[in-house]
Protein backbone atom coordinates (compact mmCIF):
# COMPACT_ATOMS: atom_id res chain seq x y z
CA UNK A 1 0.00 0.00 0.00
CA UNK A 2 1.66 2.94 -1.13
CA UNK A 3 1.75 6.04 1.37
CA UNK A 4 0.20 9.39 0.88
CA UNK A 5 3.01 12.01 -1.29
CA UNK A 6 4.48 14.94 -0.13
CA UNK A 7 1.80 18.18 -0.83
CA UNK A 8 5.19 20.47 -0.06
CA UNK A 9 4.38 23.89 -2.10
CA UNK A 10 8.23 23.33 -3.75
CA UNK A 11 7.53 19.87 -5.38
CA UNK A 12 4.34 21.34 -6.98
CA UNK A 13 6.11 22.99 -9.72
CA UNK A 14 7.85 19.83 -10.65
CA UNK A 15 6.61 17.69 -13.41
CA UNK A 16 6.54 14.12 -10.71
CA UNK A 17 6.18 15.85 -7.31
CA UNK A 18 5.57 12.06 -6.13
CA UNK A 19 9.10 11.70 -6.52
CA UNK A 20 10.30 13.42 -3.95
CA UNK A 21 9.99 13.84 0.41
CA UNK A 22 11.13 16.17 2.02
CA UNK A 23 12.33 15.62 6.02
CA UNK A 24 9.57 16.71 7.80
CA UNK A 25 7.22 13.84 5.96
CA UNK A 26 9.74 11.23 6.43
CA UNK A 27 10.09 12.20 10.17
CA UNK A 28 6.33 11.86 10.34
CA UNK A 29 6.16 8.70 8.72
CA UNK A 30 8.94 7.08 10.03
CA UNK A 31 7.09 4.69 11.64
CA UNK A 32 4.41 3.42 9.02
CA UNK A 33 3.98 0.52 7.55
CA UNK A 34 4.69 0.23 3.92
CA UNK A 35 7.55 2.20 4.09
CA UNK A 36 11.09 1.55 3.64
CA UNK A 37 14.36 3.71 3.89
CA UNK A 38 17.35 2.41 2.58
CA UNK A 39 20.70 4.60 2.44
CA UNK A 40 22.79 4.29 -0.06
CA UNK A 41 26.33 5.88 0.54
CA UNK A 42 29.76 6.61 -1.32
CA UNK A 43 31.71 5.23 1.38
CA UNK A 44 30.26 1.73 2.64
CA UNK A 45 30.83 2.37 6.31
CA UNK A 46 28.93 5.69 6.63
CA UNK A 47 25.48 3.79 7.26
CA UNK A 48 27.44 1.94 10.14
CA UNK A 49 28.04 5.35 11.88
CA UNK A 50 24.43 6.36 12.49
CA UNK A 51 21.81 6.28 9.90
CA UNK A 52 18.03 7.30 9.81
CA UNK A 53 16.13 4.99 12.63
CA UNK A 54 15.00 1.67 10.77
CA UNK A 55 16.87 2.53 7.19
CA UNK A 56 18.36 -0.13 5.59
CA UNK A 57 21.53 0.15 3.74
CA UNK A 58 21.56 -1.00 0.48
CA UNK A 59 25.49 -0.29 -1.35
CA UNK A 60 25.85 0.09 -4.92
CA UNK A 61 29.44 -1.81 -5.49
CA UNK A 62 28.71 -4.66 -3.55
CA UNK A 63 24.85 -5.60 -4.00
CA UNK A 64 23.48 -3.97 -6.87
CA UNK A 65 26.25 -4.31 -9.43
CA UNK A 66 26.98 -7.81 -10.62
CA UNK A 67 29.81 -9.25 -9.22
CA UNK A 68 31.74 -10.64 -12.13
CA UNK A 69 30.29 -8.79 -15.43
CA UNK A 70 29.90 -5.31 -15.76
CA UNK A 71 26.30 -4.55 -15.61
CA UNK A 72 23.69 -4.68 -12.77
CA UNK A 73 22.23 -7.92 -11.25
CA UNK A 74 19.46 -9.21 -12.60
CA UNK A 75 15.73 -10.12 -12.08
CA UNK A 76 16.63 -12.92 -9.91
CA UNK A 77 19.03 -11.11 -8.10
CA UNK A 78 17.15 -8.33 -7.76
CA UNK A 79 14.34 -9.82 -6.06
CA UNK A 80 16.84 -11.58 -3.61
CA UNK A 81 18.46 -8.39 -2.57
CA UNK A 82 14.91 -6.57 -2.30
CA UNK A 83 13.59 -9.99 -0.19
CA UNK A 84 16.96 -9.47 1.91
CA UNK A 85 16.52 -6.34 3.01
CA UNK A 86 12.54 -6.65 3.49
CA UNK A 87 11.05 -4.88 0.88
CA UNK A 88 8.16 -5.87 -0.98
CA UNK A 89 6.37 -4.90 -5.08
CA UNK A 90 4.31 -2.57 -2.82
CA UNK A 91 6.15 -1.00 -0.80
CA UNK A 92 7.27 2.99 -0.80
CA UNK A 93 10.72 3.11 -0.78
CA UNK A 94 12.27 6.33 0.08
CA UNK A 95 16.17 6.51 -0.64
CA UNK A 96 18.90 8.90 0.97
CA UNK A 97 22.55 9.46 0.71
CA UNK A 98 25.41 11.35 1.68
CA UNK A 99 26.92 13.99 -1.36
CA UNK A 100 23.42 15.51 -2.41
CA UNK A 101 21.94 11.78 -2.94
CA UNK A 102 24.50 11.24 -5.60
CA UNK A 103 24.55 7.47 -4.69
CA UNK A 104 20.92 7.43 -3.80
CA UNK A 105 20.15 8.69 -6.97
CA UNK A 106 21.92 6.22 -8.57
CA UNK A 107 20.42 3.40 -6.72
CA UNK A 108 16.43 4.87 -7.57
CA UNK A 109 17.64 4.65 -10.96
CA UNK A 110 18.89 1.14 -10.80
CA UNK A 111 15.57 0.32 -9.14
CA UNK A 112 13.99 1.82 -12.02
CA UNK A 113 14.92 -0.74 -14.16
CA UNK A 114 13.51 -3.38 -12.41
CA UNK A 115 9.84 -1.37 -12.39
CA UNK A 116 9.78 -0.90 -8.47
CA UNK A 117 6.61 1.08 -8.69
CA UNK A 118 7.04 3.82 -5.85
CA UNK A 119 10.69 4.93 -5.45
CA UNK A 120 11.01 8.32 -3.81
CA UNK A 121 14.03 10.46 -2.81
CA UNK A 122 14.58 12.61 0.26
CA UNK A 123 15.00 16.04 -0.63
CA UNK A 124 18.81 16.92 1.07
CA UNK A 125 19.34 13.65 2.03
CA UNK A 126 21.50 12.28 4.91
CA UNK A 127 23.06 16.07 5.20
CA UNK A 128 20.04 17.59 5.45
CA UNK A 129 18.65 14.95 8.08
CA UNK A 130 21.68 15.72 10.02
CA UNK A 131 21.88 19.17 9.85
CA UNK A 132 18.15 19.59 11.24
CA UNK A 133 19.18 17.81 14.53
CA UNK A 134 16.80 14.69 13.79
CA UNK A 135 17.54 11.15 15.39
CA UNK A 136 20.01 8.77 14.06
CA UNK A 137 20.57 5.20 15.13
CA UNK A 138 22.95 3.04 14.76
CA UNK A 139 20.80 0.24 15.56
CA UNK A 140 20.57 -2.32 12.85
CA UNK A 141 16.61 -2.80 11.52
CA UNK A 142 15.39 -6.28 11.66
CA UNK A 143 13.09 -6.50 9.09
CA UNK A 144 11.09 -9.48 8.32
CA UNK A 145 12.30 -11.46 4.93
CA UNK A 146 9.93 -10.82 2.10
CA UNK A 147 8.96 -12.49 -1.24
CA UNK A 148 9.60 -9.83 -3.61
CA UNK A 149 8.59 -11.28 -7.07
CA UNK A 150 10.97 -11.76 -9.71
CA UNK A 151 10.53 -9.08 -12.55
CA UNK A 152 12.99 -8.70 -15.49
CA UNK A 153 15.35 -5.92 -15.58
CA UNK A 154 13.95 -3.89 -18.42
CA UNK A 155 16.88 -1.15 -20.04
CA UNK A 156 14.97 -0.01 -22.66
CA UNK A 157 13.47 3.20 -21.76
CA UNK A 158 16.11 4.54 -18.75
CA UNK A 159 19.56 2.67 -19.89
CA UNK A 160 21.82 3.61 -23.21
CA UNK A 161 24.27 1.41 -24.22
CA UNK A 162 27.36 2.25 -26.02
CA UNK A 163 25.95 1.50 -29.55
CA UNK A 164 22.63 3.18 -28.92
CA UNK A 165 25.07 6.58 -28.11
CA UNK A 166 27.12 5.71 -31.18
CA UNK A 167 23.57 6.04 -33.40
CA UNK A 168 22.78 8.93 -30.98
CA UNK A 169 25.10 11.23 -32.39
CA UNK A 170 23.81 15.03 -33.14
CA UNK A 171 20.94 14.81 -30.96
CA UNK A 172 21.56 16.07 -27.30
CA UNK A 173 23.52 14.63 -24.79
CA UNK A 174 24.62 15.86 -21.34
CA UNK A 175 28.27 15.28 -19.86
CA UNK A 176 27.61 15.93 -15.97
CA UNK A 177 31.48 15.67 -15.20
CA UNK A 178 33.65 18.11 -13.99
CA UNK A 179 35.06 20.78 -16.51
CA UNK A 180 38.42 19.40 -16.36
CA UNK A 181 37.21 15.82 -17.47
CA UNK A 182 34.96 17.27 -20.19
CA UNK A 183 37.49 19.35 -21.87
CA UNK A 184 40.11 15.82 -21.49
CA UNK A 185 42.33 17.47 -18.86
CA UNK A 186 41.82 15.40 -16.68
CA UNK A 187 41.03 11.50 -17.18
CA UNK A 188 39.12 11.16 -14.02
CA UNK A 189 37.44 13.34 -11.31
CA UNK A 190 39.45 15.73 -9.28
CA UNK A 191 40.42 14.03 -6.17
CA UNK A 192 39.29 10.82 -6.96
CA UNK A 193 40.89 7.87 -8.40
CA UNK A 194 41.75 7.32 -11.77
CA UNK A 195 39.56 4.65 -12.81
CA UNK A 196 40.97 3.91 -15.94
CA UNK A 197 40.15 5.88 -19.52
CA UNK A 198 43.02 5.51 -22.02
CA UNK A 199 41.51 8.99 -23.89
CA UNK A 200 39.99 12.28 -22.58
CA UNK A 201 37.41 14.40 -23.45
CA UNK A 202 33.89 14.07 -24.19
CA UNK A 203 31.43 12.45 -26.89
CA UNK A 204 31.05 14.85 -29.84
CA UNK A 205 27.86 17.30 -29.36
CA UNK A 206 27.72 16.90 -25.69
CA UNK A 207 27.12 19.93 -23.80
CA UNK A 208 29.07 20.04 -20.10
CA UNK A 209 26.81 20.93 -17.06
CA UNK A 210 28.51 19.20 -13.92
CA UNK A 211 25.94 16.89 -11.77
CA UNK A 212 26.37 19.14 -8.47
CA UNK A 213 24.97 22.47 -10.38
CA UNK A 214 21.42 20.54 -9.77
CA UNK A 215 21.63 21.15 -5.86
CA UNK A 216 21.34 23.88 -4.09
CA UNK A 217 23.92 24.89 -1.56
CA UNK A 218 21.87 22.75 1.50
CA UNK A 219 21.85 19.50 -0.86
CA UNK A 220 17.91 19.82 -1.78
CA UNK A 221 17.21 20.63 -5.33
CA UNK A 222 16.94 23.40 -7.57
CA UNK A 223 13.82 25.12 -8.22
CA UNK A 224 11.91 24.60 -11.44
CA UNK A 225 12.54 27.45 -12.34
CA UNK A 226 16.32 27.18 -11.43
CA UNK A 227 16.80 24.13 -12.92
CA UNK A 228 15.06 25.24 -16.25
CA UNK A 229 17.19 28.13 -16.07
CA UNK A 230 20.37 25.86 -16.27
CA UNK A 231 19.06 23.04 -18.88
CA UNK A 232 16.96 24.81 -20.76
CA UNK A 233 18.10 28.30 -21.48
CA UNK A 234 21.81 27.61 -20.84
CA UNK A 235 22.32 24.03 -22.35
CA UNK A 236 19.80 24.21 -24.94
CA UNK A 237 17.57 21.49 -24.50
CA UNK A 238 13.59 21.59 -25.46
CA UNK A 239 11.19 19.75 -23.25
CA UNK A 240 10.58 17.33 -25.83
CA UNK A 241 14.42 16.15 -26.76
CA UNK A 242 15.46 12.59 -26.31
CA UNK A 243 18.41 13.18 -24.41
CA UNK A 244 21.68 11.11 -23.25
CA UNK A 245 23.01 11.74 -20.05
CA UNK A 246 26.58 10.04 -19.10
CA UNK A 247 29.15 10.34 -16.61
CA UNK A 248 32.27 8.16 -15.78
CA UNK A 249 30.38 4.65 -14.31
CA UNK A 250 26.77 6.42 -14.70
CA UNK A 251 27.00 7.26 -10.95
CA UNK A 252 26.69 11.00 -11.08
CA UNK A 253 24.33 11.44 -14.01
CA UNK A 254 21.86 9.20 -12.47
CA UNK A 255 21.13 12.46 -10.64
CA UNK A 256 20.95 14.55 -13.74
CA UNK A 257 18.45 11.98 -14.77
CA UNK A 258 16.14 11.86 -11.87
CA UNK A 259 15.94 15.96 -12.83
CA UNK A 260 15.72 15.89 -16.10
CA UNK A 261 13.11 13.38 -15.90
CA UNK A 262 11.55 13.41 -12.94
CA UNK A 263 11.61 16.88 -12.16
CA UNK A 264 11.84 18.93 -15.38
CA UNK A 265 9.09 16.08 -17.26
CA UNK A 266 11.43 15.02 -20.34
CA UNK A 267 9.97 11.98 -21.62
CA UNK A 268 12.83 10.55 -23.03
CA UNK A 269 15.90 10.66 -20.65
CA UNK A 270 18.57 7.87 -20.82
CA UNK A 271 21.47 7.23 -18.82
CA UNK A 272 24.38 5.76 -19.93
CA UNK A 273 26.33 4.11 -17.54
CA UNK A 274 29.08 2.74 -19.70
CA UNK A 275 30.30 6.57 -19.40
CA UNK A 276 33.47 7.64 -19.98
CA UNK A 277 35.42 5.02 -18.54
CA UNK A 278 33.97 2.88 -21.61
CA UNK A 279 33.35 5.16 -24.24
CA UNK A 280 37.39 6.72 -23.74
CA UNK A 281 38.47 3.30 -23.60
CA UNK A 282 36.91 2.24 -26.98
CA UNK A 283 38.65 1.67 -30.47
CA UNK A 284 37.29 4.37 -32.98
CA UNK A 285 35.02 6.57 -31.17
CA UNK A 286 34.55 9.92 -31.72
CA UNK A 287 36.22 11.95 -29.36
CA UNK A 288 36.26 15.75 -28.93
CA UNK A 289 38.66 17.14 -26.45
CA UNK A 290 38.51 21.18 -25.35
CA UNK A 291 35.30 23.31 -24.62
CA UNK A 292 33.52 23.19 -27.54
CA UNK A 293 30.90 20.57 -27.26
CA UNK B 1 63.73 -7.98 0.20
CA UNK B 2 61.60 -7.17 -2.77
CA UNK B 3 59.48 -4.01 -3.50
CA UNK B 4 56.70 -5.29 -2.98
CA UNK B 5 57.26 -6.85 0.17
CA UNK B 6 58.87 -10.37 1.12
CA UNK B 7 55.06 -12.02 1.83
CA UNK B 8 55.00 -12.54 5.60
CA UNK B 9 53.26 -10.22 7.70
CA UNK B 10 54.40 -8.66 11.02
CA UNK B 11 52.95 -9.49 14.15
CA UNK B 12 50.75 -6.80 14.67
CA UNK B 13 49.31 -6.77 11.07
CA UNK B 14 49.11 -10.80 11.22
CA UNK B 15 47.40 -10.30 14.40
CA UNK B 16 44.51 -7.97 12.63
CA UNK B 17 44.30 -10.03 9.76
CA UNK B 18 43.40 -13.00 12.00
CA UNK B 19 40.99 -10.39 14.25
CA UNK B 20 39.47 -9.79 10.81
CA UNK B 21 39.49 -13.57 10.01
CA UNK B 22 38.42 -14.67 12.88
CA UNK B 23 34.78 -12.81 13.43
CA UNK B 24 31.41 -13.47 11.04
CA UNK B 25 31.14 -11.45 7.83
CA UNK B 26 28.64 -9.64 8.93
CA UNK B 27 30.99 -8.08 12.05
CA UNK B 28 33.90 -7.51 9.84
CA UNK B 29 33.03 -3.80 8.64
CA UNK B 30 32.40 -3.15 12.29
CA UNK B 31 35.38 -4.22 13.61
CA UNK B 32 36.60 -1.96 10.38
CA UNK B 33 34.81 0.81 11.66
CA UNK B 34 36.38 0.13 15.30
CA UNK B 35 39.42 1.01 13.15
CA UNK B 36 38.41 4.04 11.90
CA UNK B 37 37.69 5.93 15.35
CA UNK B 38 40.90 4.72 16.87
CA UNK B 39 42.50 6.70 14.22
CA UNK B 40 44.79 9.36 16.16
CA UNK B 41 44.24 12.67 15.01
CA UNK B 42 46.51 14.50 13.35
CA UNK B 43 49.17 16.10 15.08
CA UNK B 44 49.00 19.93 14.97
CA UNK B 45 52.09 20.70 13.06
CA UNK B 46 50.53 19.33 10.36
CA UNK B 47 47.49 20.43 10.73
CA UNK B 48 48.99 24.13 10.41
CA UNK B 49 51.32 22.55 7.31
CA UNK B 50 48.94 20.60 5.50
CA UNK B 51 51.06 21.34 2.34
CA UNK B 52 53.80 18.59 4.45
CA UNK B 53 51.01 16.26 3.77
CA UNK B 54 51.06 13.85 1.07
CA UNK B 55 47.60 13.11 -1.03
CA UNK B 56 46.50 9.88 -1.71
CA UNK B 57 44.75 10.13 -4.66
CA UNK B 58 43.48 6.02 -5.40
CA UNK B 59 41.21 6.34 -2.30
CA UNK B 60 37.46 7.37 -3.04
CA UNK B 61 37.81 9.81 -0.53
CA UNK B 62 40.80 12.46 -0.15
CA UNK B 63 43.04 10.63 2.45
CA UNK B 64 46.40 12.72 3.43
CA UNK B 65 49.47 11.02 5.20
CA UNK B 66 52.97 11.48 5.96
CA UNK B 67 55.79 9.84 7.36
CA UNK B 68 58.68 10.31 9.53
CA UNK B 69 61.60 8.15 10.19
CA UNK B 70 63.24 8.99 13.37
CA UNK B 71 67.07 9.13 14.83
CA UNK B 72 66.44 5.23 15.65
CA UNK B 73 64.80 4.28 12.16
CA UNK B 74 61.46 3.93 13.91
CA UNK B 75 58.83 4.75 11.22
CA UNK B 76 55.68 7.43 12.43
CA UNK B 77 52.45 7.55 10.18
CA UNK B 78 50.48 10.72 10.30
CA UNK B 79 47.17 10.44 8.60
CA UNK B 80 44.02 12.46 7.49
CA UNK B 81 40.80 11.92 6.50
CA UNK B 82 37.03 13.23 6.83
CA UNK B 83 34.94 12.18 9.76
CA UNK B 84 32.27 11.47 6.94
CA UNK B 85 34.42 9.08 5.00
CA UNK B 86 35.06 6.14 7.86
CA UNK B 87 36.05 3.28 5.36
CA UNK B 88 39.36 5.48 4.16
CA UNK B 89 39.97 6.25 7.85
CA UNK B 90 39.40 2.81 8.86
CA UNK B 91 42.15 1.87 6.07
CA UNK B 92 44.54 4.23 7.73
CA UNK B 93 43.60 3.00 10.98
CA UNK B 94 44.72 -0.61 10.15
CA UNK B 95 48.04 0.71 8.78
CA UNK B 96 48.18 3.08 11.69
CA UNK B 97 47.71 -0.45 13.65
CA UNK B 98 50.00 -2.52 12.16
CA UNK B 99 52.56 -0.24 11.21
CA UNK B 100 53.67 2.82 13.18
CA UNK B 101 57.02 2.63 15.22
CA UNK B 102 57.85 0.00 13.38
CA UNK B 103 61.22 -0.24 11.62
CA UNK B 104 61.66 0.83 8.12
CA UNK B 105 63.29 -2.60 6.87
CA UNK B 106 59.97 -3.92 8.72
CA UNK B 107 57.68 -1.67 6.80
CA UNK B 108 58.88 -2.32 3.63
CA UNK B 109 59.01 -6.16 3.93
CA UNK B 110 55.11 -5.81 4.29
CA UNK B 111 53.25 -7.38 1.37
CA UNK B 112 51.47 -5.09 -1.22
CA UNK B 113 48.47 -6.71 -1.01
CA UNK B 114 48.42 -7.52 2.12
CA UNK B 115 44.68 -5.79 2.25
CA UNK B 116 43.25 -8.69 0.10
CA UNK B 117 44.29 -11.02 3.61
CA UNK B 118 41.15 -8.48 5.65
CA UNK B 119 38.83 -10.86 4.13
CA UNK B 120 36.85 -7.42 3.07
CA UNK B 121 36.92 -7.79 -0.58
CA UNK B 122 33.07 -8.45 -1.10
CA UNK B 123 32.07 -6.28 1.74
CA UNK B 124 34.03 -3.61 0.92
CA UNK B 125 34.87 -4.60 -3.01
CA UNK B 126 38.03 -4.42 -4.73
CA UNK B 127 37.97 -0.79 -5.95
CA UNK B 128 37.40 0.59 -2.59
CA UNK B 129 40.56 -1.59 -1.45
CA UNK B 130 43.15 -0.57 -3.96
CA UNK B 131 42.83 2.90 -1.79
CA UNK B 132 44.88 0.93 0.97
CA UNK B 133 46.97 -0.86 -1.01
CA UNK B 134 48.07 3.07 -2.80
CA UNK B 135 48.78 4.13 1.05
CA UNK B 136 51.03 1.59 1.68
CA UNK B 137 53.09 1.81 -1.62
CA UNK B 138 53.36 5.47 -0.36
CA UNK B 139 54.34 4.78 2.68
CA UNK B 140 56.92 3.03 1.32
CA UNK B 141 58.03 5.15 -1.04
CA UNK B 142 58.76 7.91 1.27
CA UNK B 143 60.57 5.07 3.35
CA UNK B 144 62.76 4.80 0.97
CA UNK B 145 63.40 8.30 0.27
CA UNK B 146 63.75 8.87 3.65
CA UNK B 147 66.17 6.49 3.79
CA UNK B 148 68.53 7.57 0.90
Amino acid sequence: MALPSDYAPKFQDYARPQMLVTTEWLAEHLEDPGLVVAESDEDVLLYETGHIPGAVKLDWHTELNDPVTRDYVDGAGFARLMSLKGISRDTTLVLYGDRNNWWAAYALWVCTLFGHPDLRLLDGGRAKWIAEGRRMSTDLPQRPRTDYPVFDRDDAAFRAFREQVAAHLGQPLIDVRSPGEYTGELLHMPDYPQEGAVRGGHIPGARNVPWSRAAADDGTFRTRKELEAIYQDEAGLRPDDDVVVYCRIGERSSHTWFVLHHLLGHPRVRNYDGSWTEWGNSVRVPIRSGETP
Amino acid sequence: MTASGSGTLNPRLREIAEDFGAVPESERLHLLLEFAEELPPLPERYCEHPDLLEQVPECQTPLFLAVEVDADCAVHLFFDAPREAPTTRGFAGILHAGLDGLSADEILDTPGEFSSQLGLRDLVSPLRLRGMAAMLARIKRQVREQQN
